[in-house]
Parts: structure tokens; sequence; C-alpha cells
């Protein structure tokens, strides 16, 4: 269907779309990439009273890394987030951007505007929860931040108030050393993931592994940490047993309900054990 | 600071369409592929109207996207090329040539998108490989052929343009 009538106006600034947001109250959105807001406005999911364009304020746009974190601006491209510079601690985030839709979907969406629709199945909330993400937001009454881990409450839900800009992620940079990578499966390419894993160590010379994360997406309402996993790890040689034992307890502690008719709960768990532990391999380099 | 546009009143949205400047005037629930199609191009199609199928692919700065997932009002100032753009005269492009020679359409209805689809990526990475191109083919939906003719057109269209180039 076509999008249902709302009002639009497009923000120049970040000032005037805090200022536009506030005016317009509370049935209003903010309308990025569109990649995923169009789809639900013509489905009629969302009718919006009103739409403010922020895909013109090009001071939500940075992609830079200094005072000790990576930020990544709310307008930033899925297409520029994969081509991207981005190695080391980084790497999930490159990764992860990477398997989000089609390419022409990373064309036009943006960092921002996944994290804000927080779909279960999102990539970016995945390796944002992984990775310590704190999010900005702002609005007229100020700015503050709110760590990954809080900032997603429900599928399609997240603690931004309606009167609240998404400004960017702040990625606070790991020790030296720091690797993270991402996986997930889906059945063909650029559809929604059945399951998905960030996951991140630090290796010390004697090969244990340090400050290890790992998040699961698709498997609940929100990203989640496999907190288990991640204090048995800790600590520990990356060999074949551990690796297959982070895996198991990942799977375990996770709660991805009953499923649904794409993927059951007992086959989405199968999923983050097998996942979890290809991840692992992948850190602790070779086999 | 921008004013607010009312759900029901028209914009005018200046764009280059396929060279040339065009301007469009849509009310803001009106998406691109909306606009276009009002404007004369109905190679762009709509088919799912939400993401999905691809049909509606066309060029927004030289790279391929989905015009039913963008306003016509996001268009302001844009570049935008169809499928309109690529032939010369009468005389196909390399692309809508392989197309052709590798029977990669029946109806034709998809064919705009994945047209657009290839030849953003052959401009964006022109040495892309097999297995990328399939990947980039699968963006697209298509309902007879599916998609291996079309993704051997789009070997025979970067072969044709590595001789020629």
């Amino acid at each position: 269907m076509k999008p249902p009538p709302f009002a639009y106006a497009a923000a120049g600034t970040l000032d005037e779309a805090v200022a536009l947001l506030d005016e317009a109250g509370e049935d209003a959105k903010l309308l990025a990439g569109g990649q995923s807001l169009l789809p639900l406005l013509a489905f009629r999911l969302a009718r919006p009273s009103h739409l403010i364009d922020i895909g013109g304020v090009q001071e939500l746009d940075a992609l830079d890394e200094q005072d000790g974190c990576l930020r990544v601006g709310a307008l930033v491209r899925h297409a520029t987030l994969e081509r991207a510079d981005l190695s080391g601690p980084w790497q999930a985030l490159r990764e992860a951007a990477s398997l989000i839709g089609h390419l022409p979907i990373r064309v036009r969406g943006t960092f921002g505007g996944s994290l804000a629709h927080a779909d279960p199945a999102g990539e970016l909330g995945v390796v944002a929860s992984a990775l310590n993400a704190e999010i900005v937001l702002r609005s007229v009454r100020g700015v503050r931040t709110v760590p990954a881990g809080d900032f997603f409450r429900a599928p399609l839900t997240t603690a931004a108030t309606s009167d609240e800009v998404l400004v960017e992620a702040r990625f606070p940079t790991p020790g030296a050393g720091f690797r993270s990578v991402f996986e997930e499966f889906s059945p063909r390419v650029g559809d929604f993931a059945y399951a998905s894993v960030a996951a991140g160590c630090r290796l010390a010379n004697d090969g244990s592994a340090h400050d290890v994360r790992i998040a699961l997406g698709s498997v609940g309402p929100t990203p989640v940490r496999a907190l288990h996993a991640e204090a048995a790890l800790s600590g520990s040689a990356l060999d074949d047993d551990t690796v297959v034992e982070g895996g198991r307890l990942a799977a375990e502690t996770c709660d991805p309900g009953a499923g649904d008719w794409h993927a059951d709960g007992t086959y989405r768990r199968a999923l983050v054990s097998h996942l979890v532990e290809r991840a692992l391999r992948r850190l602790r380099g070779g086999p | 600071m921008a004013g607010w546009l009312d759900p029901h009143e028209s914009v005018a949205v200046a764009l280059t369409v396929n060279g040339a400047p065009r301007e469009v005037r849509v009310p803001p629930r009106r998406t691109l592929a909306d606009a276009l199609r009002d404007a004369g191009l109905t190679s762009v199609r709509l088919g799912c109207e939400h993401g999905v199928c691809g049909s509606c692919t066309i060029l927004l700065d030289g790279a391929a996207v989905r015009s039913c997932l963008m306003l016509a009002v996001q268009g302001q100032g844009h570049d935008i090329e169809t499928v309109e753009s690529l032939a010369d005269g009468d005389e196909l492009s390399t692309l809508q040539q392989a197309f052709d020679d590798n029977d990669a359409l029946q109806c034709g209805f998809c064919s705009p998108g994945f047209l657009m689809l290839i030849e953003g990526l052959m401009r964006s990475e022109p040495e892309a490989g097999r297995d990328r191109i399939l990947e980039v083919v699968s963006s697209n939906l298509c309902r007879c052929t599916g998609a291996v003719p079309v993704l051997q057109a789009a070997l025979d269209c970067r072969a044709t343009s590595r001789r020629s180039g």
C-alpha cells in the first residue's frame, strides 16, 4: 500500500531536528534512510502524524575514533560501515553491516535507524551490546547516554523517548589486542537471521582469552549477552573443548522461546551453539 | 527553520532524472517510485511496494536503491537514473544486450529493476566475481526465469566490458 498521510519537514541541523520533534508531539517519527520505516508505513503498522527528515543533517554523519572511543553517527549508512577501514576491535561492526538486508537496502539504511528500529533480528544492536556501546540521545531537554544493555527494551521498543533524537553510538576502545567478529545464519543472503552472534576477546601471550564478550541476536526480544559463557571462557585457552563448551553454555542460557514458523526455539538454540563456536574459532585464529 | 508541509499539500521537488533537470510535484506520502511513474518513467515497476521484490530499483547518485523505500521529497537535489537511460537510441547497452542474449527475461516486469541493480554493481565493483554478483542479484525477485539467466547475463556483460574496456 501507499504510506498513510503525514505532515513532513526536513531538518537542516540537529538543533532543528530536535526542535521539530518537540513541536510535532509524541506521534511524530524521524525519517533517516527509511528502509525500516517505509515498509512500516506501507503496511500501515505505523501511522505517524509527522515525519521529520534528518537525511540532510550532516553533523549526524560522523565515523571516527578519538578520545578512547569509536563514534558512529546515526546517519552513517550500512554500505559505508561495510566498506570502512574497521578491523581488530571493530571488525564485528563491519561484518555485521555487510550482512544487513541486500545491497540496495545498505546503500540507504542508516546505523541510527537500525538501532532505533530495534528489530530483534537487527545485526547492529547485537554488536552494540557486545562492544558496550553508549547510545547518545538528544532532546530539547538535553543530552543523555544510555548503555546498549539498557537501550533495547522489547521488539521495536527502545529507551529513547518520543522527543529524543538518536545522535550516535560511542564504542569504548577495548584494551590492546582485542578483536571482534560477527556470525549469523539466515536461509538466504539478505533474509532475517535466525540467530546471530557478535563476539570479541583479547588473547594473552599464553593463549588465554580475556575480556570475553558474546552477544546474541534473534533469540529473544532484544540483543542479549551470554554472560555465563563469557565468565566460563574468561582466562581459558580457546582449545577445541573450550569453544564447544562456550557454544553450549551460550545456547543453554539464551531464551529464544518457542521461536516462530521460520525457526523454532530448539533450532535457534542449536544455531547459537554452532555460531558461538564458529566465532570463537575465528577469534583464536587457525582452524 | 524549514516549515511543515501539510499531509495533502504538494511541494515541488527538483531532481536530475537521466541527466536532465526535472521537477515533480508531490504530497509528502508519495514515494519516489510513484513520482517517477507519474512523470512517465513507467520502467519503474511497483511490485510489492515494501522493499522486498526490488522491481523499483533505480540508481540514486550512481548506487542502486529501491525507489519504493524513498519518499519523493527525499529525492530533492539528487541524481536519478532509470532504465530509460541505458540504451543509446535503438542500440541496447552492453548489459541490456546480455539480457537479450541470455533470455534473462520472460514477462519483463522485473527486468528494469534487475538492470539497474546490476548496472549499479558494475559501476561500483567492476571486478565483482561470480559469487558477489550472485549475492547482489539475489536482492531482486523474478518469478519467471529465476536468477540463473540474470546471473549469466551479468557475467557476460562483465566479460564484454573487459574486452572492450
